[in-house]
């Protein structure tokens, strides 16, 4: 018996993906070999399960299919590619296990996502490992989603692999001390996925897997595994406070739209809500951290009917906590934005000149841009035009280059 | 972030077309290698050699579009012979993989120390707008 193919399909097959790692690496100890063992059969399943239809049991088959590549390693990537063929043959023949679920662990995900996170490992190598072995996707979808061959994300994600079996880290989760050391890092990953995601969500990459909602999704289930964690549900508001502008911020021509000029009425009220229900308790449960602030940030701007009503002396009051909790480049700039609101444009442009000091941030195009935005509203617009203009020729971001030399332009034509 | 890696060359028969055959192989070799490493540290996106500039034609568009060529252009100094694209965790490890391409070993196995022109690819947008 066998359910038919359906949309929520691909989403049960992806949230199983953890969980039969977490069992192939307890019964073969190997976490990297069980690794490919599970993407082998995740890719059988991919293959098979839309024609065949889901097996009774999924989870069982897929541990089958795992565990039958566990007696059969590859070293070469064209082996790989040979062995998924002959798996997704194989593979019809599966008969389900029954027993199959006393290797079930509920912390498998939680294992995995501190072990994919690892402080060993470079950022790009843990994003693309945790998307794999979290996530449940594909090389060939990660590959595609940075725009890289997938060789070479296959590479980068063995590389990743061997860095954390060099570390010798064990398939456990870690002791609850470490675990509140490790957590800013697994948090980091998940940020980093839902960033790029956001950023790349518009336009010629609207094809692309969307990684803003895999890293909502990745986020939703380590919030239910940590219920307790006031960081993991901040990181998830925020996530979700930031999604719901997604439709406003760009317009027809794929230009961005900022956020004082974006059509609010776009916003999606149902994430906006659910980020709010998130935060609130969040709040409250012992010292403020880093995502619960910027989810703060970003309700104060949602909850604004329009531009105009934004409570900027209240951002403000946040951002001077956040420089606390977490000072650094950014958060300076846009402590000087939310002064210059309250308390005018001068008062921001001064404390601008605090990051002319700092070398590494000094040439970053969103120091020149927010310095002509608030030089244009002193009314100096020869000096906003050359601070517009220094900022489109420092970024690397195509969209945000046409913004900087469209305000540039207008203000010329003045 | 990507950046892209550009060899530039002097024209042709100033340079490699007068090496020895060993040294065009360690050359070679080296390229090899290189492309190797870059591909199993997951951070090559894409490698290309460039055909030698007498193929070159500079083309524009002529009446109602059509292609008007130009040939060869002696006057040129420098001639892009190759390029690299690399996805990598910093702008420092974009310079040292240039400094190894600079590195590669010409006449008498002496490193060329060729100029590599560096410059990161255009992005997505950051998150959010000021």
């Amino acid at each position: 018996m066998t359910k038919a193919w359906g949309l929520t399909s691909e989403h049960l097959l992806r949230e199983l993906a953890p969980q039969v790692l977490g069992a192939i690496t307890r019964r073969f100890r190997d976490f990297a070999s069980a690794e490919d063992a599970v993407q082998e059969a995740m890719i059988a399943a991919f293959t098979q399960w839309p024609q065949a239809g889901i097996p009774d049991n999924p989870r069982g088959w897929l541990i089958q299919v795992a565990s039958r590549r566990m007696a059969d390693q590859a070293r070469s990537e064209i082996a790989r590619r040979e062995r998924e063929t002959t798996v997704a043959r194989e593979a019809e023949s599966v008969t389900p296990m029954l027993d199959i679920d006393v290797d079930m662990d509920p912390h498998d995900t939680l294992i995995l996502l501190f072990m994919c996170c690892h402080p060993a490992l470079s950022s790009s190598s843990a994003i693309a490992l945790t998307l794999r072995a979290v996530g449940g996707l594909t090389t060939a979808e990660i590959a595609n989603a940075f725009l890289v061959p997938e060789a070479t994300m296959a590479q980068r994600i063995s590389r990743a692999k061997q860095s954390i079996q060099n570390s010798g880290v064990p398939f456990r989760l870690p002791l609850p001390e470490e675990r509140t050391q490790r957590l800013p890092a697994v948090l980091h990953v998940l940020y980093l996925i839902f960033n790029e995601g956001y950023a790349s969500s518009i336009g010629v990459h609207l094809q692309r897997l969307d990684l803003a909602r895999e890293a909502i999704r990745l986020t939703r289930n380590a919030k239910a595994l940590l219920p307790d964690n006031a960081e993991i549900a901040g990181l998830l508001a925020l996530m979700l406070l930031t999604d719901a502008r997604r439709a406003a911020r760009t317009g027809p021509d794929e230009e961005l739209i900022p956020l004082d000029q974006q059509d609010r009425r776009l916003w999606d009220r149902a994430e906006i809500a659910e980020g709010l229900e998130l935060l609130t308790p969040a709040l409250s449960k012992g010292p403020v951290g880093l995502y619960q602030l910027q989810a703060a940030i970003a309700a104060v701007h949602d909850e604004a009917e329009r531009a105009e009503d934004t409570d900027w002396p209240q951002i403000l009051a946040l951002y001077e906590l956040l420089k606390r909790v977490s000072p650094g480049p950014m958060v300076t700039l846009n402590h000087a934005i939310a002064a210059a609101m309250v308390h005018g444009a001068d008062q921001g442009l001064q404390l601008l000149k605090a990051l002319d000091a700092d070398a590494r941030f000094a040439d970053h195009y969103r120091l020149a841009a927010v310095r002509a935005h608030l030089l244009e509203k002193m009314g100096d617009y020869e000096a906003a035009i050359k601070h517009y203009r220094v900022a489109a020729a420092q970024t690397t971001s195509i969209p945000e280059q046409n913004y900087l030399m469209a305000q540039a332009a207008r203000l010329a034509g003045h | 972030m990507k950046y892209i890696l550009m060899m530039n060359t002097m024209k042709a028969g100033q340079g490699v077309l007068n090496w020895q055959q060993k040294e065009l192989q360690a050359h070679i070799a080296f390229m090899m290698n290189l492309n190797k490493d870059l591909r199993e540290a997951g951070e090559l996106v894409s490698a290309e050699g460039l055909s030698f500039p007498d193929q070159a034609r500079l083309v524009r568009a002529g009446k109602n579009g059509v292609p008007v060529t130009d040939g060869v252009f002696p006057e040129s100094k420098e001639f892009l012979a190759g390029y690299w694209i690399v996805d990598v965790d910093s702008p420092e490890r974009a310079y040292a993989i240039a400094a190894r391409v600079s590195a590669a070993p010409g006449p008498g196995g002496a490193p060329l120390n060729i100029k590599i022109k560096v410059r990161p690819i255009m992005s997505g947008p950051p998150p959010e707008m000021p």
